[in-house]
């Protein structure tokens, strides 16, 4: 695969993508890309916070609290992104995530664990007969992959850190998008970048692993630019579009991910297809995730409340969750000793 | 020409702010002939909480400060408790109905146990650890450390001397605390709230909340993350099912004090909330 040139002009073919090629015609190129995302209606940013602190504000009662409590952790993606990351890390991780709470054995799964490339290995024996979605109480690995967290390198070590991921075994694969790229206003190089990455997801046996596009939009700096490279995201073919890689700070927040499930929303209403949206990074208490969740049922709708449209990605939320939990339970509230240590 | 009076509404103290309750709740505090003096926040269970975090953050810092250092804190409290004198006098005979005199000593006496405490903060390792005798080539060493975070219902009675002398033994070993105020005299609690937020105390070291110690102490008697509850001031409650709600999350309990002497002070009230810990080393390496 190579890339588009450095063209001025714009007007060399960008990578055929199918969806690109529906919304904004055969004739795809660089202009007609940039002209297509440049069009888009601008963000109302005081309209787009108010509504985001006005769904934060909402009264949860008891027991819908008990039902949100299991349903964050049936989406979380269960991470550990450390340079100091060992196979037995991994291992207590992915324990974690068959059985999050030891004390209590009707707590949900988790929905994925979220490795490194090199961990990919690891994460899937230790899951064993519960890797994958389809096994009953099946568990995802999904790998970060395409130089995370900066992906600054060429887009043939990214492209090989990819496939690494996918022959070990990876089932999701979370990529950065270029940034310098994308602010450089360079957004045929960042298409090409997702469409042969989305490529490089493809097994032997022709399936796919889903592509998860971290947009990084503490680096984005407006919210203009997350519109775009939400829109960008999914007409390269990425099937989730996630806020951050979690090493940016700001990481995730709730306007931005407003902003996401806007995208997902339109673009759903204007194809029919739904995509997910990972808000991942800074969320720790169950009390921001709930906000969340009443985010994605008032833009997106509660359809998109399952694994396969909507993760967390976070490592000291499932604590948090574990402990409402079991203040539930109990009846008084509970102590950090008492869940286990990430 | 008259002036408009200024009545204060008090508020919680957590983690070193001062936040209004959750709940939003205020009660009165009338002086002993009745007179409206202010309004002071009513904490709720969730307020509880939130102090048990804030002391729980608090601990480590606080525990892990030199004996000398955290001797130097507390004598710092009585410093600026000492500057702050009429005050407090004026509160203590306006909320008791006490005579000045009265609430002079009150005050004074709370001053010379700030004091009194401080002086043991670099001192009561050596009298409570010990250097063991054991039968090999090893020195055995037992150390008392704090407990942890450590939920005080004061003594109902008294204004300044009752909390005074329940929370500082307590601070004293490294202990975080959260403090249920006197219900009928919560005035000195709060006023000894803005001593300690302007001493050099670290925030979440001391929780003050303020209310109904009837509905809050059950919620910090049965919370996981409280490792002693001392109920000294807890007479009137339902206190032996506080106990048996803190036994359910393996807290030390220290039951309660009636008279006139509650809460003198005394080295065991600093030991009370340590734990001890004992090491072996080896006298030589070879």
């Amino acid at each position: 695969m190579t890339l588009t040139s450095p063209d001025r002009s714009g007007q060399s073919p960008l990578a055929p993508a199918s969806r690109a090629i529906d919304i904004i015609g055969a004739d795809l190129t660089e202009a007609s890309l940039t002209r297509y995302l440049r069009g888009l209606p601008a963000v109302d940013a005081v309209g787009l916070t108010n509504r985001a602190a006005d769904l934060g504000s909402r009264s949860i009662k008891a027991t819908s609290k008990a039902w949100a409590l299991d349903k964050i952790i049936s989406l979380i993606d269960l991470t550990t992104l450390e340079g100091a990351d060992t196979p037995g890390k991994v291992r207590s991780l992915v324990a974690k995530a068959l059985t999050p709470d030891a004390s209590d054995l009707t707590s949900p799964r988790v929905a994925a664990v979220c490795v490194y490339g090199d961990m990919v290995a690891t994460a899937a024996e230790a899951l064993g007969s519960a890797k994958g979605e389809h096994a009953p109480g099946g568990i995802n690995v999904a790998a970060v992959a395409t130089a995370f967290p900066s992906g600054r390198a060429s887009l043939r070590v990214k492209l090989a850190d990819v496939a690494d991921a996918v022959d070990a075994g990876a089932d999701e694969i979370d990529m950065v998008i270029d940034r310098g790229a994308f602010l450089a206003g360079n957004y045929g190089r960042v298409f090409d970048e997702i469409v042969a990455v989305k490529a490089a997801c493809q097994r032997a046996d022709k399936s796919f692993a889903h592509l998860k596009v971290i947009l990084e939009t503490g680096e984005l700096n407006t919210y203009d630019n997350v519109k775009r490279a939400s829109w960008l995201a999914i007409l390269a073919g990425g099937d989730f579009i996630k806020t951050s890689t979690g090493k940016v700070a700001p990481a995730a927040t709730l306007p931005v991910t407003l902003l996401m499930l806007q995208v997902v929303r339109d673009w759903h209403r204007l194809t029919g297809e739904r995509i997910g949206v990972k808000p991942a990074g800074g969320i720790r208490t169950s009390k921001d995730a709930i906000k969340y969740l009443v985010a994605v049922a008032e833009v997106a709708g509660q359809e998109w409340l399952e694994p396969h449209l909507f993760r967390f990605g976070a490592s000291s939320l499932l604590n948090d969750v574990l402990l409402q939990r079991q203040k539930i339970s109990t009846g008084h509230y509970s102590a950090s000793s008492y869940v286990t240590i990430d | 020409m008259t002036r408009l009076a200024i009545p204060k509404t008090y508020k919680l103290f957590i983690g070193g702010k001062f936040p209004r309750s959750e709940s939003g709740r205020v009660f009165e505090i009338r002086s002993a002939k009745g007179e409206f003096l202010a309004n002071a926040a009513k904490a709720s269970r969730k307020d509880a909480r939130d102090a048990v975090v804030a002391a729980r953050a608090a601990g480590s810092g606080w525990a892990g400060a030199t004996g000398y250092n955290r001797g130097q804190v507390l004598y710092r409290v009585a410093e600026v408790l000492e500057g702050r004198r009429d005050q407090f006098i004026a509160e203590i005979v306006s909320t008791e109905g006490v005579s000045a005199a009265a609430a002079a000593a009150q005050v004074d006496e709370a001053v010379d146990r700030w004091v009194w405490y401080a002086g043991w903060a670099d001192k009561y390792v050596q009298v409570a650890g010990n250097a063991n005798a054991v039968s090999g080539p090893f020195f055995n060493i037992s150390v008392p450390e704090p407990t942890g975070v450590v939920a005080i219902v004061v003594p109902q009675d008294s204004s300044l001397l009752g909390i005074t002398s329940a929370i500082a033994p307590a601070l004293v070993s490294g202990n975080t605390v959260v403090v249920i105020a006197s219900e009928r005299f919560p005035l000195s609690s709060i006023g000894l709230a803005e001593v300690l937020a302007t001493s050099d105390l670290p925030g979440g070291v001391v929780n003050i909340l303020t209310g109904s110690p009837a509905e809050i102490a059950p919620w910090l008697a049965s919370h996981a993350d409280v490792n002693a509850l001392d109920l000294i001031g807890a007479a009137g409650l339902d206190w032996i099912d506080l106990e048996i709600a803190a036994a359910e999350t393996l807290q030390r309990v220290m039951r309660p004090e009636q008279g006139p002497d509650i809460a003198s002070p005394s080295l065991t009230r600093i030991t009370q909330f340590t734990e001890t810990k004992t090491v072996w080393h080896t006298k030589s390496l070879i």
